[in-house]
């Protein structure tokens, strides 16, 4: 079983990390813009937002694929693009579930030194954008975190994947989906077997991240 | 890689049975059932249990999966029976010594559901495998169970021989339980084998139609089987034959035979002869 499984095992991580991929660079470049934004500014209204994105930390991944699947469905407002059961439709609903996480967890970070940072940039005569730009390199170690967290949550998700993914073999099947599907067959030592495969997928992920924090630094 | 897959293996089965170690105290009045989900979703056990219960004051506690899981959970002894219908698995799980006796007690029909206008012209075949080949023929989307459950295996010996190759554009592995897969088949116009009674209970949500109801190869037979308490520890086995003694009697063949007339009009399930 192992041997027949090792081409679609590789197949399967390849999908695995497209998708976990994808998901955490559109969230990223969705939510850390977001995210500053909140941290350097002042508004009313900005602590609903904040408590907002917190509660939305905790939406159910299932809650999150079924409305995603609502909106992609055949009847669907959405269901003309016909993309439910791809892997572009789980990026969506990914993105969904880690958006919030991106925003509220960039503004916690941003905000702690944003008084100083802002104080700065106005003495060197910043524009926003460059204001902005100042925030997110100055709290680069701290951000890089936030991006892990979001590849973390990205990688692990089941719930929301399986429901507008669909599992389907050589197209939409990931490794939370492959360990969900072996567990139904009754294979649990097959499917512990690929849960530790996944663990190390993250720890090579989080190795080469360290790297380049490092490399950068130097 | 497939080295690295070797000891990854090992270690989970490590994993495994260090999970397995500890047997908990046997509580005699309960019985733990692992079945399959299309007789626990379509309500049969729901319907039946809380008569069962009040007879003898037994509490079943049931456990749903699809045959292979449901199987597997019995052989690491946290079922004392099982009730599920894939003919093959269970015969090796007795010849494993796991069960004690398979005890078929009711059947019902698979059938081919898809959209309306059946695209593939399969409604006039005389059994499922003409249907199938009618489908491949056309190459209409088609939703593959592919977990292994009985319906999966129903599928497969359907197929025969040449079982369509997972990454043919129109075949789909879906890997997942029946509802998911006719959510599936919904969605995509595609056709897909599921016992009627997971069919009908879902039918209001789905564009689907039962294209082809009869036919030899679509027989769906529900089995029995006590845990042997000689192979698993921790069996209660006074309680797994008093189950099977009752699911096998008068008061509930009744009621099975009675069982979906009301909500839908005809009868979900058939007692064996």
């Amino acid at each position: 079983m192992l041997m027949s499984m090792d081409k679609e095992l590789l197949q399967i991580i390849g999908v695995t990390l497209r998708m976990s991929f994808f998901s955490t660079l559109i969230s990223c470049l969705l939510g850390m813009p977001l995210g500053v934004l909140l941290g350097k500014s002042s508004f009313k209204g900005k602590g609903t937002i904040i408590k907002l994105t917190g509660t939305f930390m905790g939406l159910p991944p299932v809650v999150a694929g079924l409305i995603v699947y609502m909106l992609f469905s055949k009847n669907g407002i959405l269901g003309s693009l016909d993309i439910l059961f791809t892997v572009e439709v789980m990026v969506i609903a990914q993105c969904m579930l880690i958006v919030p996480v991106v925003i509220n967890l960039t503004h916690s970070i941003t905000s702690v030194n944003s008084a100083c940072l802002i104080e700065t940039a106005k003495g060197l005569n910043f524009s926003k954008g460059k204001t902005a730009i100042l925030m997110l390199t100055e709290n680069k170690t701290a951000l890089f975190s936030v991006v892990l967290s979001a590849f973390g949550r990205s990688i692990a998700e089941v719930g929301a994947v399986s429901l507008v993914g669909g599992n389907i073999q050589w197209k939409t099947r990931v490794m939370t989906t492959a360990i969900m599907l072996e567990t139904n067959k009754g294979n649990f030592s097959f499917a512990l077997a690929l849960g530790i495969i996944l663990l190390l997928i993250s720890f090579t992920v989080n190795i080469i991240a360290s790297f380049a924090v490092k490399e950068d630094k130097q | 890689m497939k080295k690295l897959l070797a000891v990854l293996m090992a270690l989970a089965i490590v994993f495994t049975l260090a999970a397995c170690g500890g047997t908990s105290e046997n509580e005699n009045k309960i019985i733990r059932v692992s079945t399959t989900t299309s007789v626990n979703d379509s309500g049969l056990l729901p319907y039946l249990l809380p008569v069962f219960e009040e007879a003898t004051g037994y509490t079943v506690e049931v456990q749903s999966a699809g045959t292979g899981a449901a199987i597997q959970k019995a052989k690491d002894g946290n079922a004392d029976l099982i009730l599920v219908h894939s003919k093959a698995s269970e015969e090796e799980f007795i010849a494993e010594g796991y069960g004690v006796e398979r005890l078929p007690f009711m059947y019902n029909y698979f059938v081919i559901v898809g959209p309306a206008d059946d695209p593939a012209g399969i409604k006039d075949s005389v059994n499922a495998a003409e249907a199938f080949d009618k489908i491949e023929d056309t190459e209409a989307t088609f939703i593959s169970r592919g977990d292994e459950s009985g319906t999966h295996k129903a599928e497969l010996k359907i197929w025969g021989e040449d079982v369509p190759e997972a990454d043919d554009e129109w075949y789909i592995s879906a890997g997942q339980g029946m509802g998911a897969c006719l959510t599936m088949a919904s969605e995509k116009d595609a056709y897909c084998l599921t016992d009627k009674a997971t069919f009908l209970s879902n039918k209001a949500d789905l564009d689907l139609e039962i294209i082809l109801a009869e036919g030899e190869d679509m027989k769906n037979t529900y089995s029995l089987i006590e845990c042997n308490p000689e192979k698993l520890d921790g069996i209660n086995t006074e309680g797994a034959k008093a189950f099977i003694e009752w699911m096998m009697g008068d008061e509930a063949s009744a009621l099975i035979a009675e069982y979906g007339k009301e909500a839908y009009g005809e009868a979900l399930f058939y007692l064996a002869e």
